[in-house]
């Protein structure tokens, strides 16, 4: 269970979330959506841990853990898994020798053997057949010239063979069509399952379409302003945020 | 050990009284005082038995040396070098005691490499450490583990031998194949050639000698590991490998583990000779000490390296992996004068703390529709300073020659450098120069990434580095690669964070 208390943060000294409460149990997706700037990606970036996000207040826990004690690295392996808006490029490191690196830190923080190079590629295959990624992707170097589709597809690959206890997607859907967004759901509803929780951040309901959240939340100003289930959604598609924001305000 | 002082105690007395005649009668001595001069050049040369040919060739070295002076252009500074202040035979060991007196990063990379405590002591130069008979001195311990004794080596050297390849010490070498080493040592770096190259003429003392008979594909990786009587890298190495009409050879040179040396100026020749059709590939991972964090201590490593491409259509790749030293100056090159010859240099050199490298190469074409590529990685971290230095010259007569130049270099942190020098001088119309080169910092985002799947700061580090790498490392033999990667990461760890 992730459970965010009265999170505050900064960026650059400027003031993004503004004591943001959020409870998602395991076994179950939500969804963040909210106006530009409203602090979503930022959210994201905090739950991941990365540098230069720093929280000033509140608290953030996964199961009995602490995560804002812990390095980005730490939180990779305890379970939390954040799939990018815009996955980085790594120019020379080969994308099979990067995930296997990234699954076997995993594994090992699990208690579990490392798996070789020759497990490792069968395990891959056999998912990247299902997200219809060539086996080239394998050779070649991490993200460098891919397609956003298929930036987005190796995003979804790692997450499938990390099977994280908590997936962050972080506006995955941006720039997809049909059938990759299809894709990105069917990663995300194969994993569903007791142990693993997600947070999908998007802007549009069109992806809420295909992963069915148990809640949506509204982000407006550093915080959550109002919370529902799955019609939550359509209904801001069909309004927009100007009414709910007005509302909090 | 007592014995030995004292012994060189009392030499050292005689000299200072000015006992002029020196010591060049008395060969029973097995070691020769500080200091340079024509006895110690005479001293070398009657303690190797050498031809009288090779004595005056070592003087008229010496000769020279003594009009030349210490190159200034690279960009490294050091202190003024006292030469008198060395030993050029046989120096007794005065290395730490024990390993207790041994810099502790040094040890604790050893144990990041899994080398035992006894090899460790042996590469840290801990007195009597390597004395045990069995043991053979400082042998290397990346090959050392797979090939593990004298018998295997041996059993390679009858291998080797039955398609007549040569592969033995070069003092060895002035023995039993005279004729080859006097027709070619020096003949692509004469004793004149530079102010390191001179000295090393004048007073080598250990290096390999390599010679592959025409047609012959040599069967196997040759590598100084195999060569018996390897023992401790010299200070003044001389390498002269030689493949006949139609051969091929790869020679590996270094080792991973990092070294300690009390010989603090390393100043090595390699000459290489490649005629028509043959093919040589030199690969060197270079990881000699590099110093402390301070930047006290550590090898100056000043090489000359040079290829002759005499053969048409004879080829020389150099590869190097440079992480050691303190100082290192060092320009592989070749001499592309057959038609149609090639000749490649790709490097990897890194820098961190106080480090200071100067390294590239010079591709002279001179042969017809001559081609080279020069692939160059620099690596800064903390204080280092990294200048890739290279020179591409082709002269009128080499119609339709090619050259392509790629030089990239990488920060980590902003105390460093990296500076890129090259020199381009096209007389021939209808050659092509190509050059490319990029600068870049390991950037927040990709560590980032890597480190939310799980990688650590300094695998992430490790990782980025050798995919910025990577077009050089896939040119290392396969023992190599592996661990050159990891010796990229722990030579910088540390570096970031």
């Amino acid at each position: 269970m992730l459970k965010i208390e009265n999170l505050h943060a900064t960026v650059d000294g400027k003031q993004i979330l503004n004591g943001l409460n959020l409870t998602i149990p395991a076994g179950e997706i939500h969804a963040i959506m909210g106006p530009n700037g409203s602090g979503k990606s930022t959210l994201s970036y905090v739950l991941a841990g990365r540098d230069g996000y720093e929280v000033t207040e509140g608290s953030v826990t996964l199961g009995d853990i602490d995560l804002l004690a812990m390095e980005p690295e730490e939180r990779a392996v305890a379970g939390v898994f954040l799939a990018f808006q815009a996955p980085v490029e790594l120019p020379g490191v080969g994308n099979a020798n990067f995930l296997r690196t990234a699954l076997n830190a995993v594994r090992r923080a699990k208690g579990e053997a490392e798996i070789d190079a020759i497990q490792f590629l069968k395990l891959a295959r056999a998912r990247m057949k299902v997200l219809n990624m060539p086996d080239d992707m394998l050779k070649r170097p991490v993200n460098v010239g891919f397609s956003g589709g298929e930036k987005k597809r190796n995003e979804m690959l790692q997450m499938a063979l990390l099977s994280p206890k908590l997936a962050l997607l972080d506006e995955t859907d941006s720039g997809l069509d049909i059938d990759a967004l299809k894709l990105v759901a069917d990663t995300v509803n194969s994993l569903r399952g007791p142990a693993f929780s997600a947070l999908v951040i998007t802007h549009y309901q069109r992806l809420l379409t295909h992963i069915v959240p148990d809640r949506v939340h509204v982000l407006s100003a550093g915080r959550i302003v109002k919370s529902g289930g799955p019609e939550l959604a359509e209904e801001l598609e069909a309004s927009g945020y100007g009414a709910i924001q007005a509302a909090a305000a | 050990m007592a014995a030995v002082t004292e012994t060189i105690e009392a030499v050292q007395a005689v000299n200072d009284g000015g006992y002029k005649w020196g010591f060049e009668t008395d060969i029973e001595m097995d070691f020769a005082p500080k200091g340079l001069n024509e006895d110690i050049v005479r001293f070398i040369s009657a303690k190797k038995k050498e031809p009288a040919w090779l004595l005056e060739w070592r003087l008229k070295a010496y000769r020279h040396w003594l009009t030349m002076e210490v190159p200034h252009w690279a960009a490294v500074k050091h202190p003024p070098i006292d030469f008198q202040d060395a030993y050029y035979y046989a120096a007794p060991k005065q290395g730490p005691k024990s390993l207790d007196e041994v810099d502790p990063e040094l040890l604790k990379t050893y144990a990041k490499l899994g080398i035992p405590l006894k090899e460790q002591a042996i590469l840290a130069g801990v007195e009597g450490a390597g004395d045990s008979p069995s043991e053979g001195g400082r042998m290397p311990i990346a090959v050392d583990a797979v090939f593990d004794s004298v018998s295997v080596a041996t059993s390679y050297k009858e291998r080797l031998a039955k398609d007549g390849i040569v592969f033995c010490a070069i003092s060895e070498a002035v023995q039993t194949h005279p004729e080859l080493v006097q027709q070619y040592l020096g003949s692509v770096v004469p004793q004149g050639d530079n102010y390191y190259a001179a000295l090393n003429s004048a007073v080598f003392t250990d290096g390999s000698f390599v010679y592959i008979p025409k047609g012959v594909k040599c069967p196997m990786e040759l590598s100084t590991y195999f060569r018996i009587n390897a023992k401790s890298t010299g200070q003044f190495e001389r390498t002269l490998i030689i493949a006949d009409e139609g051969s091929k050879v790869s020679y590996l040179e270094g080792c991973t583990a990092p070294m300690r040396d009390e010989n603090q100026l390393h100043a090595a020749v390699v000459e290489l000779v490649a005629l028509d059709d043959a093919s040589i590939k030199y690969s060197t991972v270079q990881n000699w000490y590099p110093g402390d964090a301070e930047g006290k201590g550590g090898i100056y490593n000043f090489v000359t390296k040079r290829a002759a491409c005499r053969g048409k259509r004879s080829k020389v790749s150099w590869t190097q992996v440079e992480t050691g030293s303190a100082i290192t100056w060092k320009y592989p090159s070749c001499l592309l004068i057959g038609d149609d010859s090639v000749g490649e240099f790709y490097s990897v050199a890194i820098t961190n703390n106080h480090q200071q490298a100067d390294t590239g190469t010079k591709m002279f074409h001179i042969g017809q529709r001559t081609r080279s590529t020069i692939v160059s990685k620099g690596i800064s971290a903390g204080f280092g300073q990294n200048t890739y230095r290279g020179l591409v010259k082709i002269s009128p007569k080499a119609a339709g020659a090619r050259n392509f130049t790629q030089c990239d270099s990488l920060l980590i942190g902003d105390q460093c450098g990296a500076h890129t020098v090259p020199y381009i001088e096209n007389r021939c119309m209808t050659a092509k120069v190509e050059h490319e080169a990029t600068t870049s910092r390991i950037a927040e985002d990709q560590l980032f990434y890597c480190r939310s799947r799980g990688l650590t700061q300094e695998d992430a580090v490790g990782m980025i580095v050798n995919g910025f790498c990577r077009e050089v490392l896939k040119e290392l033999p396969m023992e190599f690669a592996v661990e050159a990667q990891k010796l990229l990461q722990i030579s910088l760890e540390g570096s970031v964070g």
